[in-house]
């Protein structure tokens, strides 16, 4: 029982320090805690700052010490991101002059859904929106799904869109009808635009819908066992309401940080996720290698990855 | 993925080791011991995560690269599981969720699936035989997900392993298995829609205008019945061996958090990948605190 022993002796060198957390993380947080403390008492009038004891010398000298190295770690990390964000940069730029063998032709068959996920703030930047949507038309992308946390996205697009919005599988409209989103692209692409209220909040009212079957008029529906909604009564209920679109293959994230912002559970389970950097320094090369990367996922395993994407088991 | 599990063969530490050498070998971890607790306090200054999850992603690919037998991998990678669980728990992060078993795993070879639960059972056995280790950093175990589905005698002893530590009050470490989000999510939905019921039939016995008309079911309803009903959203998703999916992980409660998907396999993650990914979170902390903020206020 190797873990065992190896466990046992990380234990016994946290007990030689009391089995608390690392003293020195102990110590920095009853610093910051302080830091509270001092800035409440300056808030009060600073009349209670005299009965607080004043921290150490030796501690305020560590605390520095500790926040100097901090801070000159994370500019070490900005520096080297800095240079790597430049050779990526030129690499995207080499990619859409077609420069780069690799990149001028990849299979998109997989690809038949992609979802992009945009920061609310760059969303409403509707100038670049459009140029994205240009881009992934150009690429040769059929169907976007659209989606930011606060639903600027579908304000924006929404009074364009016509045809009704509930009462189907989520409604799309043909891009080449709406001369008002795309006027550089001549290809059709169908986009779908939506928000947080369709993540949590549309699982809720599908929850409530499918209650009010159970829980109505006539209490007895159910009777008194256990009630088992399954999972295909969830995607049921969640059609019926309109939040069931279907679940991308890929999803793109603009924003300064890799997260999906509360994109609906039911279509994210299997999307593959990339992170493309901030909306306002996007690049039609980060596009074309991120589609690379997603083509060669799927090719190098081959009988495998099928009879993987079958099952969808996806753990190993 | 954590689950399979064989009995590890003894290590070097069963040898003799001569003096001079365990001296050497004590000095060198006195050092390594002291090199991570600057680290820790160095780290510290910054944001801290509170919860870190887990998706333990590369076993099978491990053992494959290293030609070992298959089960091997999933050993090293339990070693590693424990040895980033007291990281963490130096590191002050108090929540730790993992991914050990999807309920699509289900699917695979049979044969495969029950060597997967016996090895399950007897790591959960082994932990309650040496409680000295969780009863040391105060950690309380849960397993998330339906547990309904597991053989008997794992079930039973993962029953035991959650009852022994749910009083401690330190590192709460939770294990996902059988788990999957949206069977969470419904499972969440079943009980709501069962205390609904149970409410309206109470008030059916105080008064008939109450017939038919309740408040429809909202975040919150569901989020008290979530598994993860208690503890704050994850902070940080690590998916190991470079894989960009969720695979239907958390995905009610991951809205802000930082998905990172670090190239090295499961058993080899690290503490200096551990740091790693600390530091990437400390560094878009900013952003997804404000966008947090900004989400609750509009609700």
């Amino acid at each position: 029982m190797g873990w065992y022993i190896r466990a046992s002796r990380i234990v016994s060198e946290l007990g030689k320090t009391n089995l608390s957390p690392s003293p020195a993380a102990a110590a920095a947080s009853a610093s910051a805690s302080a830091r509270t403390r001092c800035d409440a008492d300056r808030l009060t009038g600073g009349s209670a700052a005299a009965a607080r004891p004043s921290m150490s010398r030796p501690s305020v000298i560590i605390k520095l010490i500790l926040g100097l190295l901090w801070f000159i770690v994370h500019l070490a990390i900005s520096l080297c991101s800095l240079w790597f964000d430049l050779i990526y940069s030129i690499e995207c730029y080499l990619i859409s002059f077609g420069l780069i063998p690799k990149y001028r032709k990849f299979q998109l068959d997989r690809l038949k859904h992609l979802a992009v996920v945009v920061d609310s703030r760059e969303a409403k930047n509707v100038a670049k929106i459009n140029q994205l949507l240009c881009w992934l038309s150009n690429v040769g992308v059929k169907y976007v799904c659209l989606y930011d946390i606060d639903g600027v996205l579908k304000k924006t697009f929404a009074p364009a869109m016509n045809g009704s919005r509930y009462g189907n599988s989520g409604k799309y409209l043909d891009v080449g009808a709406n001369t008002k989103a795309l006027t550089c692209c001549h290809k059709e692409m169908t986009i779908e635009c939506i928000s947080g209220s369709d993540g949590k909040d549309g699982i809720a009212k599908a929850a409530s819908l499918l209650c009010s079957t159970c829980v109505n008029g006539n209490r007895n529906t159910c009777g008194n066992g256990e009630i088992v909604f399954t999972e295909a009564d969830m995607s049921g209920a969640l059609k019926a309401i309109g939040c069931g679109g279907p679940e991308p293959d890929l999803l793109l994230v603009y924003g300064p940080a890799r997260c999906h912002l509360g994109f609906p559970a039911w279509r994210l389970r299997y999307t593959e996720i990339m992170h493309m950097g901030p909306l306002n320094s996007m690049k039609y090369g980060a596009i074309v290698k991120a589609f690379y990367k997603f083509s060669k996922k799927y090719q190098n395993f081959g009988k495998f990855v099928f009879s993987f994407l079958e099952n969808r088991n996806i753990l190993q | 993925m954590l689950g399979s599990l064989m009995s590890y063969s003894p290590s070097v530490d069963s040898k003799t080791e001569n003096t001079d050498e365990l001296i050497a070998t004590g000095v060198l971890a006195s050092l390594q011991n002291f090199i991570r607790k600057c680290i820790v306090a160095v780290l510290s200054y910054g944001p801290m995560p509170k919860h870190i999850a887990f998706i333990m992603d590369g076993n099978r690919r491990y053992a494959k690269f290293r030609s070992i037998q298959e089960g091997s991998g999933h050993r090293v990678g339990f070693s590693a599981l424990i040895a980033s669980l007291l990281y963490c728990y130096e590191m002050g992060v108090k929540y730790i969720t993992v991914y050990a078993f999807s309920i699509d795993n289900f699917k695979r070879d049979p044969t495969e699936v029950k060597s997967l639960m016996e090895l399950m059972e007897e790591k959960i056995n082994e932990l309650l035989e040496n409680r000295n280790v969780i009863n040391k950093v105060n950690c309380k175990i849960n397993f998330w997900g339906n547990l309904d589905m597991l053989s008997k005698s794992v079930r039973v002893a993962a029953e035991k392993l959650m009852a022994t530590t749910a009083e401690n009050t330190g590192l709460v470490f939770s294990v996902c298995m059988p788990y999957n989000s949206t069977s969470e999510i419904v499972n969440a939905v079943n009980k709501v829609c069962a205390e609904r019921r149970d409410i309206l039939q109470r008030e059916d016995a105080d008064s008939v205008a109450n017939n038919g008309v309740y408040s429809d079911i909202s975040v919150a309803d569901l989020d008290r019945h979530m598994y993860s009903a208690g503890c704050p959203d994850p902070d940080i998703v690590i998916r190991t061996s470079g894989e960009t999916r969720l695979s239907n992980f958390l995905l009610w409660q991951t809205t802000f958090s930082h998905l990172q998907n670090p190239d090295p396999l499961w058993p080899e993650f690290s503490f200096k990948h551990l740091v790693w990914a600390i530091l990437q979170y400390q560094r878009v902390h900013p952003y997804i605190e404000q966008s947090r903020n900004l989400a609750k206020k509009q609700l």
